[in-house]
């Protein structure tokens, strides 16, 4: 057991026991922080696979600005616990954790199937994992992608200014 | 064991996230919890470019992972907007509430 193992473990564990948490808990503030484990326990492991930048822009684009705008928007709207819908045990559900449980299972066997996970083509080190090597690309093959970020945020800021606006149609 | 051996155990979380996060879907009617659970499938999709792009020491992975956080940024502000206009109309956010379109 190498260290790298061990803190996968732990992450993978916690980042689980945050999915289900969001799954589980009946309080939108409750799903919100197990929500927020579970993306910290992904920055966590990106880390863990020299993906140092994307660790970074996780931790400040999901945690810190996508959840605080979801707890804004809660905190907003006021939900109060009578509100609050509760997590029902009738065929429905028991359909859809089956069909989760069997999405996971083919999921599984997909990746253990396919040539996709060929390892004798892997590389040694990961090089694009600092931010001089991905503005590098970012710069020179995705530049199209890139500016059209810029038109994607314009667009949904103008969409929800308009759909939120008072007096929309 | 270090990395490439680890590989599928990173795929194996990435699809057991993306599991629960449509079980979550799927089970729950609070539309702000279910917009959650759509943020946790995007997050496991990313563990999982993230891990083919480390393996194959690629940078397409790690771009499309840039952009997908971009894109999910962009749509947690248009989807909380909807929820805030379906709040202002019917003063709660079940999604089963908001059956115009059911067949």
């Amino acid at each position: 057991m190498s260290v790298e193992t061990i803190t996968f473990a732990i992450l993978a564990v916690l980042a689980l026991a945050g999915g289900f948490g969001l799954i589980l808990s009946r309080n939108p503030v409750y799903a919100l922080l197990y929500t927020l484990l579970s993306m910290f326990c992904v920055a966590g492991l990106f880390l863990t696979l020299h993906a140092e930048f994307l660790a970074a822009i996780q931790v400040i684009v999901y945690a810190g600005a996508i959840m605080v705008l979801f707890l804004f928007v809660i905190n907003l709207l006021n939900l109060q616990v009578e509100d609050v819908e509760q997590v029902y045990y009738n065929w429905r559900t028991m359909g859809a954790m089956l069909l989760g449980l069997g999405f996971l299972v083919e999921l599984l066997l997909a990746f253990r199937g396919t040539g996709l996970l060929d390892k004798s083509r892997a590389g040694e080190a990961f090089s694009y994992g600092k931010v001089e090597p991905i503005g590098h690309v970012l710069m020179t093959g995705y530049v199209f992608p890139f500016e059209m970020i810029s038109v994607i945020l314009l667009v949904a800021l103008m969409g929800a200014l308009i759909i939120a606006k008072k007096h929309a149609v | 064991m270090n990395f490439p051996d680890t590989t599928f155990f990173y795929l194996a979380l990435s699809a057991a996230l993306f599991a629960i996060g449509l079980t979550g879907v799927l089970i729950r009617r609070n539309g702000i919890i279910v917009f959650m659970c759509i943020e946790l499938m995007l997050n496991a999709v990313n563990l999982t470019l993230v891990t083919f792009s480390r393996l194959y020491d690629d940078p397409a992975g790690t771009m499309l992972v840039f952009f997908v956080m971009c894109v999910a940024a962009a749509e947690a502000v248009v989807g909380l907007a909807i929820f805030i206009a379906l709040f202002r109309n019917q003063r709660n956010i079940d999604i089963n509430n908001v059956n115009l379109f059911k067949w």
